[in-house]
């Protein structure tokens, strides 16, 4: 009897072990040869350029291909696939010439048809690229992509092989720096049409950047090779970089301390907040362009006040915040454009315009009550309203913080409530919340890519914010080629926006990342994660 | 036999259909979907993902046609991935955590039984308490502290093995040990108090006054009935073993069908839910029916026999 119990078991067990063909050996990389290890974090939902959408994809992109323009050492926008640009009188005409010895990894000629087919291959609709929004700059792009006009309509042309010629709907000086930017990334138009899943498997996969792909294990790691084929090749130093993919921030912490990764990013909170604190060299804060704030609903009572949104807004005391919750280098929000932004002359869009923000615990009580009596309610009334984050330990926090912060300086009791991150967007999009905490994260480094957000019906306004002087202001920095006009523009428009506070600012995000002291050379650009383009080992 | 397991398949295919039917209903009633997330998406884009997806098609055409797919054993393309198909998820996710379930299955089977009968022989003295202690230890410590632990001591402070990551067999081991802290507790314990309760019986006490020996008792008569309770709850454990722990695959980046199982859900991924979901559903009714077959084998009071009822 036991004796059919043990083969009935080992069935089972044999059975499994069957389908899982017991695993596999894996031979471990070269060691002499320079390789930076690092963690990507998550598993790509594609490393098609047209069909990338976050940091999981862009990291791994950003190294293996290139576009019109690059960054150089310093993150400086210089030409890279192009060799020089220019911009007619209309302010909306580019035309660029492409360098002569640009080569795909496989040896193909990088071509200007190879970007025309690849930016109108982005914008097609069956392709329902998600970024393809990043193309609609591009005169009749957007129509194309919702089917209003066809292909052939889209104003990018290859006037010859290493010609290409670009229109915009509106000048955009963020344009050329746009063009660096991945979803603008081209593809092999010989590769792709002969192979509509070239970009599955490594050995298929073409670009045209410092590095090409090597290995994809599908959530175990990435490896990318120096391509001998590029034509700054003798400026990278590294052999290759290894990407792994593990999910959960504190392993791959142990790993970046075990020695097995060289640079990590992103670290668990409480790992910044210690290696702040002791000031340890391998802490690297980087920036980022990204502002972290409250929406109010500005449809519903008493948040349609803008007293009360001001007093709401007044009554947080953001360093406190930084400095004892968020605890990253986080800085204080001074308006809802974060830092390293430059305006017209070069300076600091933010430090020109100065903190907006204006923090005061007395005068907020004073405005709440003002704000409260002209809608017929009382302080009581706050009672019944919530705090509306997206469950995450972080986020939590700093709620409790601020639910903690009105509760002292205005008396008020508001409660906070949980969701899951796509209920929250369900919610925001229904208008069924009073407050809710938002994040935005900038495309191009230009104070447009925060403001136009809050134009009337935008599609990420979720306070429902209207104001038709705002509205103008935008239009007006948009279709100027002007650039006082336009900096000039968006510099009222966002005192506008900050006098009438339909979102609360709480702080800028920044990037902390750790490196071993042999890593050199990473460069960090705000709105791009940390690039090995021209990093070295020196063990 | 045959006429029983005849009936068996068909109320798991009844089974099945109903698990896809609710799941299918209750994805759809989730607020949330698969292409909204915080971002300036314009209306266009948005709508021509949906109609890459099918998704602007009604509910009750979708599920036709998903149904339609399923018969032929396609689960569709992922909303997230255009790199794999939920095929190709599967197919590469379930040997990995099959695997790992497996280590962590002997395991859990070769010491989890041995605890037990151990505690029971010697029950209210110390090598009880100790057991029992690993026991309780097991059960009410979680899997991702038991792994955050492992990692910690056996990886970083003494570098016998490797941190986290997939690919030899020396990154399977702290997983594998991870993944069967749970069920070795949860079989000691009930192999504890199945031997307690049968080291009481009448024919225990006939067995050693007939002057058998201890050893044959405990095992010849003992343990052969005190197994059974475990037999019955290897059916769940197998099946949650194989398909893997969201956690432990986390926290030890393991390329399975655990992290995917949990994550489709967060991200909405409604091919992937419902593919994981009816995978799982599937090795579960499987894994249910062998066990009530191998009592039959197992158990010499069950038989299916026309004579036996």
């Amino acid at each position: 009897m036991k004796r059919k119990l043990a083969i009935i078991v080992s069935l089972i067990l044999a059975l499994a072990m069957l389908v899982s063909g017991c695993g596999g050996g894996k031979k471990s990389g070269d060691t002499a040869k320079k390789i930076l290890r690092t963690n990507n974090s998550s598993e790509p939902g594609s490393l098609d350029p047209a069909l990338a959408q976050g940091t999981h994809e862009s990291w791994i992109l950003d190294h293996i291909f290139e576009g019109l323009m690059k960054r150089d050492e310093n993150g400086k926008i210089v030409p890279g696939m192009a060799k020089e640009y220019k911009l007619a009188d209309d302010n909306v005409t580019y035309t660029f010439k492409l360098r002569d010895d640009i080569k795909w990894s496989n040896g193909d000629p990088v071509t200007a048809e190879d970007f025309e087919y690849s930016w109108k291959r982005a914008l097609d609709p069956e392709m329902a690229s998600t970024y393809a929004y990043q193309f609609f700059y591009i005169k009749n792009g957007e129509a194309y992509n919702s089917g209003k006009a066809s292909r052939d309509d889209v104003a990018v042309k290859a006037l010859d092989d290493k010609t290409l010629e670009v229109v915009l709907e509106q000048p955009a000086p963020y344009f050329l720096e746009l063009t660096a930017f991945y979803s603008l990334f081209p593809v092999n138009q010989k590769v792709v049409e002969a192979n509509p899943d070239w970009a599955k498997d490594p050995s298929t996969y073409v670009s045209n950047g410092p590095f090409q792909l090597k290995t994809w294990e599908h959530k175990a790691k990435i490896i990318v090779e120096k391509n001998p084929n590029y034509y700054d090749a003798s400026k990278i130093k590294l052999d290759g970089i290894e990407f792994s993919i593990l999910e959960d921030e504190n392993t791959a912490w142990q790993k970046y301390q075990g020695g097995e990764y060289d640079f990590l990013s992103p670290l668990p909170q409480a790992v910044v907040a210690q290696l702040n604190a002791e000031k340890n060299k391998e802490l690297v804060i980087g920036s980022d362009l990204s502002t972290y704030y409250y929406n109010f609903n500005t449809k519903v009572k008493p948040f349609n006040n803008v007293k009360v949104r001001q007093a709401l807004s007044m009554a947080i005391d953001r360093k406190t915040i930084v400095d004892k919750i968020a605890q990253g280098g986080q800085k204080p929000a001074e308006g809802v454009v974060c830092f390293d932004i430059p305006d017209e002359n070069g300076k600091d869009f933010r430090d020109v315009s100065g903190n907006l923000i204006k923090e005061d615990l007395v005068g907020a009580k004073k405005l709440l009550e003002e704000g409260l009596k002209e809608e017929g309610m009382t302080i009581a009334d706050m009672n019944k309203f919530s705090i509306l984050y997206n469950t995450s330990e972080g986020h939590k926090k700093i709620a409790q913080a601020i639910q903690e912060m009105w509760r002292n300086n205005l008396g008020i009791e508001v409660q906070l409530e949980n969701v899951e991150f796509q209920v929250k967007l369900d919610r925001e999009k229904a208008g069924d919340y009073f407050v809710s905490r938002a994040g935005w994260v900038g495309d191009y480094v230009d104070p447009m890519t925060f403001m136009d957000l809050f134009v009337t019906d935008g599609p990420y306004n979720d306070s429902g914010f209207s104001n038709a002087e705002y509205d103008k202001l935008i239009e007006t920095a948009k279709s100027t080629a002007d650039q006082k006009v336009r900096f000039e523009s968006m510099r009222a428009a966002e005192k506008i926006l900050m006098e009438n506070m339909p979102i609360a600012p709480i702080y800028h995000y920044t990037k902390p990342y750790a490196q071993k002291p042999y890593v050199t050379g990473v460069s960090k650009v705000v709105n791009r994660d940390p690039s090995f383009i021209y990093a070295d080992i020196n063990k | 036999m045959a006429k029983y397991i005849i009936k068996r398949v068909a109320i798991s295919l009844v089974t099945i259909w109903a698990i896809i039917t609710i799941t299918f209903i209750l994805m759809h009633s989730v607020p949330g979907n698969p292409f909204r997330s915080e971002s300036k998406m314009p209306p266009g884009v948005y709508e021509n993902l949906l109609k890459k997806y099918g998704l602007d098609k009604p509910l009750p055409e979708q599920y036709t046609i998903y149904l339609k797919r399923l018969l032929k054993g396609d689960f569709g393309e992922s909303m997230k991935s255009r790199v794999e198909t939920v095929n190709d998820m599967i197919n590469r996710g379930f040997p990995v955590s099959a695997y790992l379930g497996l280590q962590a299955l002997i395991i859990a089977l070769c010491f989890g039984p041995a605890l037990g009968v151990i505690a029971a022989l010697n029950q209210n003295k110390w090598p009880d308490y100790l057991s029992m202690v690993i026991a309780i230890l097991g059960i009410s410590v979680p899997s991702f502290i038991m792994g955050t632990i492992f990692i910690q001591f056996l990886a970083r402070n003494i570098s016998w093995l490797p941190i986290a990551g997939w690919g030899t067999f020396a990154h399977t081991i702290l997983p594998s040990l991870a993944l069967a802290m749970m069920p070795l507790a949860y079989i000691a314990r009930l192999m504890r108090s199945s031997m307690l309760e049968i080291l009481g019986q009448d024919y225990i006490k006939t067995a050693k006054s007939k002057g058998i020996s201890k050893s044959a008792v405990v095992l010849k008569h003992a343990v052969r009935n005190a197994i059974l309770p475990i037999v019955s709850v290897l059916g769940t454990l197998v099946s949650n073993l194989l398909v893997g722990s969201f956690v432990v695959e986390k926290i030890f980046g393991i390329p399975g069908l655990g992290m995917s199982f949990v994550s489709s859900i967060s991200n909405r991924d409604y091919t992937l839910i419902m593919g994981t979901t009816i995978f799982y559903a599937i090795i579960l009714i499987v894994m249910l029916l062998l066990v009530d077959i191998a009592y039959v084998f197992v158990d010499p009071r069950i038989k299916l026999t026309k004579e036996g009822r």
